[in-house]
Parts: C-alpha cells; sequence; structure tokens
C-alpha cells in the first residue's frame, strides 16, 4: 500500500518535472545550431589563413593547430566572462560539438568548482566532462593503432 | 570567388555536424557529455577508415573544428606512431597528435579558474 503511494508520487512527479522542463522547439534550434556550428568554423579557417598569410612559411598542420590553440583560448575566455553559456542556451549542438565546446566544457567546471579548493575543486572537477572524452578518444586511438600495426 | 566558396563548404560542413548532434540531443535527449564522446568516437573510426580524410581536404576548417576533428587527431597520430615507432607508437601516437590542444585547453581553464569566479546566472 505504502510503494503504491509512493510510486504514484513519484509519477506525479514526473508529470510535474514534465511541465517545468523548456520545450525545446525543434525545428528553429535546428537552424541556430546549424549557423552557431558554422560561423564558429568559419572563424577557425578565417584566423588558419591569416596565420598562413602573415607566417608564409607555417605549413597546413601547423596553421591548423595554432588555429585550434587560439578557438581554445577564445571559448575559455568567453566561458569565463560567462558569454558562452548564453550563447549555447541558444545554439544547442552549435556550441557544443566544434572544439569551442570540449574547452568550455574543461572551463565550466574549472570555475564553479573554485570554492571547494585549487586541487579538489579545480583540479579534479576540470575532467568531469573532458575525461571520458580523453578516455574514450584514447582507447579508440589505441586500438586503430593495434590494427593498422597488424595489417 | 574561390575564397567565398571555401568559406561556404567550411560553412555548410561545420554547421553540418553541429546539427547532427542537435538532431541527436532532440530526439534521444542525451547529455552534451554523451554527445562529445560519441563524435570523437565517430571522429576516430572514420579516420581509422580512411573515410574522414576526404572530409577535410574538401571543407578543411569545416572538418577540423568540431569534436569530429579530435578524434580524427587521435587515431591519425596512433596511425603516425605505429608507422614510426611500431608498437610504442600504438601508445603514445595518439596523445601526441592532441598534446598540444588538450594542454592548452586544460592551461586556459586552469588559469581562468584563477582569475575568475564564478557568477551567478542569469538567463
Amino acid at each position: 500500500m505504502k510503494k503504491e503511494k509512493h510510486l504514484t508520487r513519484n509519477e506525479q512527479y514526473n508529470v510535474y518535472v514534465e511541465a517545468k522542463i523548456p520545450k525545446t522547439k525543434n525545428f528553429p534550434t535546428l537552424i541556430y545550431a546549424f549557423i552557431v556550428g558554422g560561423i564558429i568554423c568559419m572563424i577557425g579557417q578565417g584566423i588558419s589563413d591569416a596565420l598562413m598569410a602573415i607566417w608564409p612559411s607555417m605549413s597546413q598542420e601547423e596553421a591548423s593547430a595554432w588555429m585550434l590553440i587560439v578557438l581554445i583560448f577564445l571559448s575559455s575566455f568567453l566561458t569565463a566572462l560567462g558569454v558562452y553559456d548564453r550563447i549555447g542556451v541558444f545554439a544547442g549542438a552549435g556550441s557544443i560539438v566544434p572544439i569551442t565546446g570540449f574547452s568550455n566544457s574543461i572551463t565550466s567546471p574549472a570555475i564553479e568548482f573554485k570554492k571547494e579548493g585549487i586541487i579538489f575543486g579545480t583540479c579534479v572537477k576540470m575532467f568531469s566532462v573532458a575525461g571520458p572524452v580523453i578516455v574514450c578518444g584514447l582507447v579508440i586511438s589505441f586500438l586503430t593503432g593495434l590494427i593498422y600495426l597488424f595489417i | 570567388m574561390e575564397i567565398f566558396l571555401t568559406y561556404l563548404k567550411v560553412f555548410a560542413i561545420g554547421g553540418l555536424i553541429c546539427m547532427l548532434g542537435q538532431i541527436l540531443i532532440i530526439k534521444t535527449k542525451i547529455t552534451s557529455s554523451r554527445i562529445l564522446v560519441m563524435f570523437v568516437c565517430i571522429g576516430a573510426v572514420l579516420e581509422a577508415c580512411g573515410l574522414y580524410e576526404p572530409i577535410v581536404t574538401f571543407a578543411k576548417a569545416g572538418a577540423t573544428v568540431p569534436i569530429t576533428g579530435f578524434g580524427r587527431s587521435l587515431a591519425k597520430g596512433a596511425i603516425q606512431g605505429v608507422k614510426e615507432m611500431g608498437f610504442l607508437g600504438a601508445f603514445a601516437g595518439g596523445l601526441t597528435a592532441t598534446a598540444a590542444g588538450i594542454a592548452c585547453a586544460v592551461l586556459f581553464a586552469f588559469v581562468f579558474s584563477l582569475i575568475f569566479s564564478s557568477r551567478t546566472k542569469k538567463f
């Protein structure tokens, strides 16, 4: 009897939560994600082209590495100012999927958990999102290496 | 004109990859960290199969800026490492290729966390 009551309360709560969750309008968010993601990539291409124009001896690979570093710096800075989260609200995946989202996912908890101390706040929480990404990436990278070793 | 076309390609492919992520969010309601993990894995697997390199030559930054490009350099580094160092390269290659990105992301995050403190979010 008691258990049943508990369950109904849970269901009530679920209904309440459903009602409170902001409804994401499907179609506009797709367009926003497309536009914001596209613009971030275009900024990246612009940075890489500018770098190659300034230092002609720079190779494509080098320029693209520097471009990623500049983008990571920019998004880290914007996250610290609180601007990037505001972009994220309407852009959704458009701000998560580019490398700037990866940087945002490191900087954001680092600042958020600063109060819990440098080691157990900043340093531990920094990898709460980026950790799984690096782990999974490394596992696949190692497997790729293994496969190529035996081919 | 050629520059315009290049940037159009970058915009279209980069936007498309982000839109795929958004479709996943809407359809399956998975969290953003899982999207990141999934896209890194997709990028690495595509690169290992040799399917990602044509996209990079076509769209340049449109394919390297999204997180799939991170997975791509992980896989590419491992392949390169194996070619240069043999078995040791399978361990070292992936991180060597992405070391700059990870290091500077961590470094900037640490520096900014020392300078700035969290603010209450107003939306």
